[in-house]
């Protein structure tokens, strides 16, 4: 079991962050992600690999400013 | 009429109103603005006002017409820079602001170097992959970011809050109302937004790291 945003989901153990983001329809040049309170650096999403427990925060921008 | 204005009286103005102590730690404080446009513009005019001693502000953009709805610009402004623009106008309010103008895009190539020196950086672009781009270049570095999210439209101005996501990110506005052509953005809520940004911005510069 992970949290996403405070959701849990399961089945996403053994599971990249960048797999993460692409099939829960982010996109990956609008997001920053944290993974326990740290953000994970965009070169490292794909080597970053999911564990039960982990509590992953994923901001994703909308536009305007 | 202008009525001379010197640093003394500005000085003890800022005291009067919040103190030597809060005077002090603001204006030994330097704040980056990146992007100037309906939060950039109001959120560096609420920074100067507030006695922050030294502000960058960065924008590659010129002041449009279709800019006046929401952003801290005059007619007279129309065609310039907007770090000009925003720099003159915050000099209005404090000649004696040390305020640093980058007029350039950020690119991941040029974001560590145009923001070094700053530790505290307000993120107030348009578009959300710039907003994703400067933002985690940020706090790779480990500096502190304030950033702004969803703000368009007229819905209730309650939904706009700032949000903790962890030791040194923080996010203002409803995270969900994108802008769009039927959803455009309108002064009262960005200022809400901004408004939420500055504020958090003058809370850590006086040692308080909560929202509430």
């Amino acid at each position: 079991m992970i949290f996403v945003n405070s959701e849990e989901l399961s089945g996403f153990e053994g599971v990249s962050v960048l797999e993460l983001i692409e099939k829960r329809k982010y996109k990956t040049a609008f997001v920053a992600v944290e993974l326990n309170g740290k953000i994970v650096p965009r070169a490292e999403y794909e080597s970053t690999v999911l564990k039960d427990g982990d509590k992953l925060e994923v901001v994703s921008f909308v536009g305007g400013g | 009429m202008s009525v001379a204005v010197d640093f003394e009286m500005i000085k003890s103005a800022l005291i009067e109103r919040h103190g030597e102590e809060v005077y002090n730690t603001l204006k030994n404080a330097r704040v980056a603005v990146a992007g100037l446009g309906g939060l950039g513009s109001n959120i560096a005019m609420m920074l100067v006002r507030a006695g922050v001693g030294r502000l960058l502000l960065v924008d590659f953009d010129e002041v449009d017409i279709t800019n006046l709805n929401r952003q801290n610009y005059y007619i007279k402004h129309l065609g310039k820079k907007k770090t000009e623009a925003a720099r003159e106008l915050m000099w209005q309010i404090n000649p004696y602001a040390d305020i640093e103008i980058k007029t350039l895009r950020v690119t991941a190539e040029n974001v560590s170097e145009v923001f070094s020196g700053y530790e505290l950086v307000c993120e107030a672009f348009d578009r959300p992959e710039n907003k994703a781009l400067l933002v985690n270049a940020m706090l790779e570095e480990g500096k502190t970011v304030v950033c702004g999210s969803g703000m368009a439209g007229y819905l209730g101005a309650n939904s706009i809050t700032t949000k903790r996501l962890s030791d040194n990110f923080y996010i203002c506005g409803d995270r969900v109302t994108d802008s769009g052509d039927t959803n455009g953005l309108m002064s009262p809520r960005v200022t809400v937004c901004a408004a939420h940004q500055a504020n958090m911005i003058i809370r850590l510069l006086l040692g308080e790291r909560d929202t509430d």
